[in-house]
């Protein structure tokens, strides 16, 4: 087996979450990596939407942005931004929206918006809500993936930009929220899930090599771990190439 | 019925101290020629309106033209923030910027509002995030039918939007293609609008999926070849990424940036 980084096995894991014939509503970055990833290794059939208007795109390298030339050029289609929020995202019809974030909470909740308690005076803004909060709250599930610390991965978010799991379990169905919410998080560490009863994140798999001290020590909250912890598969070396061509491209 | 005019009698007739302004672009199409013209003639006191601010008006922004910003995502895309929008959020710097934010479904709404000459637009959106105790411009409304509980958000209509395209005939007919983003909208929204295009035609041949807007239906079109760049035209040019990563070190210090600014007013 070769060697691997751990965004690389990060990027691995998250393109593994998703299935042959799904669609997938694709944020930039970590997101698109694996999404393109995906496709071009188990599932082929893989259907990327970007906000850009892109349905089905299916580029030959890796989109530096949601509206790269190269994703129109290669979509099934191309639509207008209204359409896309209004027709294919709202009724539900996306499978999986696959999210970044800069803080993540306990409960699954997402902030891009600003760190800080003010919002008129934030110790950083962050670049907002983008189509997330709505991406969140319609796609039938919600994978998010982002490097693991302890300044990302918080108690409460500072900002709710896109919603969770709220406070826990049963809010999301309070709201009227037609989708299942984040039901997977994928880092560079581990996969956490949300606990069926409580809604709060627990740690389900380590990378190999990781150990559950490492987790904990990069995650802002007292982080449980399953009983039935697993260790996630090391990246092929299938997997390996075709993210380095991908990289590379 | 659309004149044909330069852009800078376009900017000076069309865009004014105090206006709501957008200039719309999704990656594709960023009518950024027409930001720096504004820039250029010292416009003050804007409402900018867009739903991706991008390093057009990071440089508006920075060049101290806008009082306030209606958005839904603010970054410099693939490369990171918008250095000249955090200044002025964070440290009022070169004049305060108010902010009125969104999300992308909420921005597209309303202009598909003030497109359909309706006041308001119905979205299933923003339900358990803080935005709406942020933005006084989302509500909750009660469908009549359902009872269910939606979002409401005002039709947004712009004094003037400028949206940059491919090519337009002499009439003044405009016809863009590949991601259309927002702009069809934005324009139709709008009480004046100026588009500026690569290039002017004798007439304009039909593409499938190309969106025309007729010239009664535009104020203005200026010819600017390259008025799109450093974002890109679908058949004309593409996007220059490097001019991305290098604003990303001109915007980061207000003495860089202040060069920058000489350049362009120049």
């Amino acid at each position: 087996m070769s060697e691997y980084s751990a965004d690389e096995m990060m990027s691995v894991a998250a393109s593994r979450a998703l299935g042959d014939g799904m669609s997938c509503f694709v944020g930039i970055g970590l997101p698109s990596t694996a999404a393109n990833l995906a496709r071009r290794t188990h599932a082929p059939g893989l259907s990327l939407i970007y906000e850009s208007g892109c349905l089905g795109a299916k580029p030959s390298r890796l989109p530096l942005s949601i509206g790269d030339g190269e994703l129109a050029d290669t979509a099934d289609a191309v639509i207008s931004v209204p359409e896309v929020f209004n027709y294919w995202l709202q009724p539900g019809r996306i499978d999986v929206g696959f999210l970044g974030a800069a803080q993540l909470d306990r409960f699954g909740n997402i902030n891009t918006t600003v760190i800080g308690s003010d919002y008129h005076d934030p110790k950083v803004r962050l670049p907002g809500a983008g189509g997330a909060p709505e991406i969140a709250a319609s796609c039938r599930e919600v994978f998010v993936v982002l490097r693991q610390s302890a300044r990302a991965f918080v108690e409460r978010v500072d900002f709710i930009t896109s919603f969770g799991h709220g406070t826990g379990k049963g809010d999301r169905e309070r709201l009227g929220l037609p989708g299942a919410g984040p039901t997977l998080v994928i880092t560079d560490l581990g996969i956490l899930r949300p606990d069926p009863e409580t809604r709060e994140l627990v740690l389900t798999e380590l990378h190999p090599g990781i150990e559950v001290e490492q987790v904990r020590a990069a995650t802002g909250w007292k982080l449980k771990v399953s009983p039935e912890l697993g260790e996630t598969p090391a990246p092929t070396e299938t997997e390996l190439r075709v993210l380095r061509e991908l990289k590379a491209a | 019925m659309a004149k044909v005019v330069s852009l800078s009698d376009a900017v000076a007739e069309l865009v004014h101290d105090g206006d709501t302004v957008a200039l719309e672009g999704f990656t594709h199409l960023i009518p950024v020629a027409a930001g720096q013209e504004i820039i250029r003639q010292g416009r003050k006191d804007l409402t900018l309106v867009r739903m991706t601010p991008d390093i057009i008006y990071d440089q508006l922004i920075g060049a101290g033209c806008a009082r306030k910003l209606v958005f839904s995502w603010g970054g410099n895309p693939g490369v990171g923030s918008l250095h000249r929008f955090r200044d002025a959020v964070q440290h009022s710097w070169p004049v305060p910027l108010e902010i009125e934010e969104h999300s992308h479904a909420g921005m597209a709404n309303r202009y598909v509002a003030g497109a359909s000459g309706l006041p308001f637009a119905v979205l299933r959106g923003y339900t358990g995030t803080d935005l709406p105790a942020q933005t006084e411009t989302i509500k909750p409304i009660t469908c009549p039918f359902t009872g269910e509980v939606l979002t409401a958000v005002p039709a947004l209509n712009p004094d003037v939007t400028i949206v940059h395209a491919q090519r337009a005939d002499r009439a003044g007919n405009v016809q863009l293609w590949g991601i259309a983003g927002v702009q069809k909208e934005a324009v139709l929204a709008a009480r004046r609008s100026l588009v500026t295009v690569e290039e002017i035609v004798d007439e304009l041949e039909p593409r499938p999926g190309a969106v025309v807007l007729p010239a009664w239906v535009i104020t203005a079109v200026a010819e600017v070849p390259g008025g799109a760049s450093p974002s890109y035209a679908a058949g004309y040019y593409e996007r220059d990424n490097s001019a991305y990563q290098a604003w990303d070190a001109i915007s980061r210090d207000r003495e860089e940036f202040t060069k920058w600014l000489a350049g362009v007013a120049a």
